[in-house]
C-alpha cells in the first residue's frame, strides 16, 4: 500500500485496527494512539482489553526491537509517548473496573546520580505492561525507597544507577531492607549502563536487567513466581 | 599559535592519555552519592595524587575531576551555581601537576554530560544546554585547561551544544562519545555517524573518537566504524568489566589487556589512547610500555580483536549491513524522519 493513502482508523475493522495501532506505536504517532483508543471505546471495548490487546501488544513488539538494538531511546520515548496518550484515556476508566493488577512497583536512580534516562524507559514499559509504577526521581536516599516500599504496598523494587561512583549505593540499600526482615517481601531489580549480572548477584539484587524490554520480562517472571509461592504456601 | 594538544600531537605519533577517574577517586574513599568535584576544594591533596598517578606513571594528559561541574549535575547537591567555580578550581589543580612534570602535559578539562534528554524529546533546550556547557567551559579556561575534554556523551544533540559552547569560549576542545548499546550511543549513533557529525561542525574538535562503554574489544571495533577520519583519533576504553569485590568497584581487566588494547587502538587508527573506568596506574604504565615497544601495525581484523580483548558485546555495531531490522514492507505509515 502507498504511504500517501490517507487511513481512516474508524473504517478500519477491529483486527485492522489494532494492527494498525501496533504500527502507529512504533511509529510513536500519539494522535492516532489516542483516536484509536477511542474508536475502541466507542464500539464497546472494555478498557482492560484495549490496554493488554492493544496498547501493552504494540509496545511489546517496540520493547523486543529496543532489546534486539533495532530502535533506541530516541524512537522508544516516541513510542512511549504516545502509548502515554492512550494510558491517560483508559487510567481513570480501569480504576473504575476491578482490572486484575499485574504489580506495582516503586522505582528511582540512586543517591548522587541523576541520570534518568533508563529508568524513565524502564518506568514507560513497565506501564506498558500493565504494571502500576512509582517513580521516586533520581537521587534517593535509602529511607526514601523504604518508605515508598511500605507506602504504596509495592511488589517490587527498581533501582537504577549510570556512574560507577554511585552503583554499590544500591547495595546500602538491600543490605538495610535485610536488616530490617523486609528483603523477601519484594523483588529487587537493578540496572544501568556500568552494571552487569555478576554485579547484581553480588549485591544481593534478585536480577539485573540489561534493559527496559528485559526488565519487564523480568518483572513478569517473578511476579509469576512470586504468585505461585502464594499459592503453594 | 596552535594549542598546546595539537603542538604535542605535532612532534609524536601517539600519546598517553590518563585512566579512570571515578573509580580511582572511589578506591581514595570517595562515598557512592557524594560528587566527586567537590573535592576539588575539599581533598585537593587526593586531586593531585590522582593526577600525579597518570602522570608518574607516563600520561600525556590527563582529564580535570570536573566531569559532572555543571549546572544540571551539580543541582542534585544544591550547587548549581558552583560549576564554573568548581570547574576553575578542578583546572588549577591539574594546571599545577602539569606544569611541575618538566615535559609538556595536556590538561584536559573534562566535560560530562548534562543527565537531561534534549529538546524536541525532552526538556533541555539547545540554548539552555549551551548555557550551561559554556558556564563550566569559562571555568576551564580560567583555571588553566589546555583543552576542553567533552566526553561520555550519547546524543548528537549534546554533542552540537558543547561545540557551541567551546566556540563561545574560545576554546579548543576534544570530544569522545559512549558506544555503549549494540555497538552505537544508547541514542543509536553510529561511529560513522559521528565521524559526519563532528566534520559538519563550524569549529570541529582537535580530535574526537570513543570513551567508556562496554569493553575494550567493542572500543577497537569502534574505532574502525570511524571510516576515513582526518583528524586524530581518541581511544579511552574500560578495563574490563565491572565486579563487586569487598565493597569495591573492580575491574577485570588486566595490566596486560589494557596493554593489547592500547597497542590494537593504535593499529585501528587512534593517535590518543588511555583508559577509562577501572584504569589505574599500573593499567596506564602497561600501555606505556607496550606502544614504546612495539611499532604501529596494520589495523587488526575482528576476529584478531576479540581473540585477544575479548567478544563483542553485539553482533554487529550497525555499519556492517549484519545489524538486525524490521520488515515493514506491510505497515502502512512510517516513522517521521526526526
Amino acid at each position: 500500500m502507498s504511504d500517501d493513502e490517507e487511513i481512516i482508523l474508524s473504517e478500519l475493522s477491529d483486527d485492522e485496527l489494532v494492527q494498525q495501532m501496533f504500527d502507529d506505536l512504533y511509529d510513536g504517532l500519539k494522535d492516532e494512539i489516542v483516536e484509536a483508543v477511542n474508536i475502541l471505546l466507542e464500539r464497546g471495548w472494555q478498557p482492560y482489553d484495549i490496554l493488554t490487546k492493544a496498547l501493552v501488544g504494540g509496545m511489546t513488539i517496540v520493547g523486543h526491537d529496543f532489546r534486539d538494538g533495532i530502535l533506541f531511546v530516541p524512537e522508544v520515548l516516541l513510542a512511549a509517548n504516545a502509548m502515554k496518550g492512550g494510558m491517560a484515556i483508559l487510567k481513570p476508566l480501569l480504576a473504575e473496573t476491578d482490572a486484575p493488577r499485574v504489580g506495582k512497583m516503586v522505582i528511582g536512580t540512586v543517591k548522587g546520580d541523576i541520570h534518568d534516562i533508563g529508568k524513565n524507559l524502564v518506568s514507560m514499559m513497565m506501564e506498558g505492561a500493565g504494571f502500576e509504577v512509582v517513580d521516586l526521581g533520581i537521587n534517593n536516599a535509602v529511607e526514601s525507597y523504604l518508605e515508598a516500599l511500605r507506602r504504596e504496598k509495592a511488589d517490587i523494587l527498581g533501582m537504577s544507577a549510570l556512574l560507577t561512583t554511585t552503583m554499590p549505593y544500591m547495595k546500602t540499600v538491600i543490605d538495610t531492607l535485610t536488616a530490617e526482615g523486609i528483603r523477601e517481601d519484594y523483588i529487587v531489580l537493578v540496572g544501568g549502563a556500568p552494571l552487569n549480572e555478576e554485579f547484581g548477584r553480588a549485591i544481593g539484587a534478585d536480577a539485573y536487567c540489561r534493559d527496559a524490554a528485559v526488565a519487564v520480562e523480568t518483572a513478569k517472571e517473578w511476579m509469576a513466581r512470586k504468585h505461585n509461592q502464594m499459592a503453594a504456601g | 599559535m596552535p594549542d598546546a594538544l595539537t603542538a604535542l600531537l605535532a612532534e609524536r605519533d601517539w600519546i598517553l592519555a590518563d585512566g579512570a577517574t571515578g573509580t580511582t577517586l572511589f578506591n581514595m574513599g570517595l562515598q557512592s552519592g557524594d560528587a566527586p568535584e567537590f573535592w576539588n576544594e575539599t581533598e585537593v591533596d587526593k586531586i593531585r595524587a590522582l593526577h600525579s598517578g597518570a602522570m608518574d606513571a607516563g600520561s600525556d594528559l590527563f582529564l580535570t575531576n570536573t566531569f559532572g561541574a555543571n549546572a544540571a549535575r551539580l543541582k542534585l547537591h544544591d550547587a548549581q551555581d558552583r560549576a564554573r567555580e568548581l570547574s576553575r578550581r578542578g583546572a588549577e589543580i591539574g594546571r599545577e601537576i602539569a606544569d611541575a612534570a618538566g615535559r609538556p602535559v595536556i590538561v584536559a578539562g573534562s566535560m560530562g554530560p548534562t543527565g537531561e534528554i534534549m529538546a524536541p524529546m525532552g526538556p533541555l533546550t539547545h540554548e539552555e544546554a549551551v548555557a550551561i556547557f559554556q558556564d563550566q567551559a569559562e571555568g576551564l579556561r580560567e583555571g588553566g585547561a589546555d583543552v576542553l575534554w567533552v566526553e561520555t556523551i550519547s546524543a548528537p544533540e549534546e554533542l552540537r551544544a558543547a561545540a557551541e559552547a567551546a566556540a563561545r569560549a574560545e576554546m579548543p576542545w576534544c570530544v569522545t562519545m559512549s558506544f555503549d548499546t549494540a555497538g552505537r550511543t544508547m541514542m543509536g549513533t553510529t561511529a560513522e555517524a559521528m565521524t559526519r557529525l563532528v566534520e559538519k561542525l563550524p569549529n570541529p574538535p582537535v580530535a574526537y573518537g570513543a570513551n567508556c562503554g562496554v569493553g575494550a574489544s567493542d572500543l577497537v571495533r569502534t574505532l574502525m566504524g570511524f571510516g576515513e577520519a582526518s583528524r586524530p583519533l581518541i581511544a579511552k576504553g574500560n578495563a574490563g568489566i565491572p565486579k563487586y569485590q569487598d565493597g569495591h568497584i573492580h575491574y577485570n581487566g588486566t595490566p596486560e589487556l589494557m596493554a593489547e588494547y592500547a597497542v590494537m587502538a593504535r593499529n585501528a587508527g587512534a593517535t590518543i589512547i588511555g583508559g577509562c573506568c577501572g584504569t589505574t596506574p599500573e593499567h596506564l604504565r602497561a600501555m606505556r610500555a607496550a606502544l614504546e615497544s612495539a611499532e604501529k601495525g596494520p589495523a587488526p581484523d575482528l576476529a584478531e580483536v576479540s581473540a585477544k580483548l575479548g567478544g563483542f558485546s553485539s553482533d554487529s555495531d550497525g555499519l556492517d549491513g549484519r545489524a538486525p531490522t524490521r520488515d515493514r514492507s506491510a505497515s502502512r505509515r512510517r516513522r517521521p524522519q526526526a
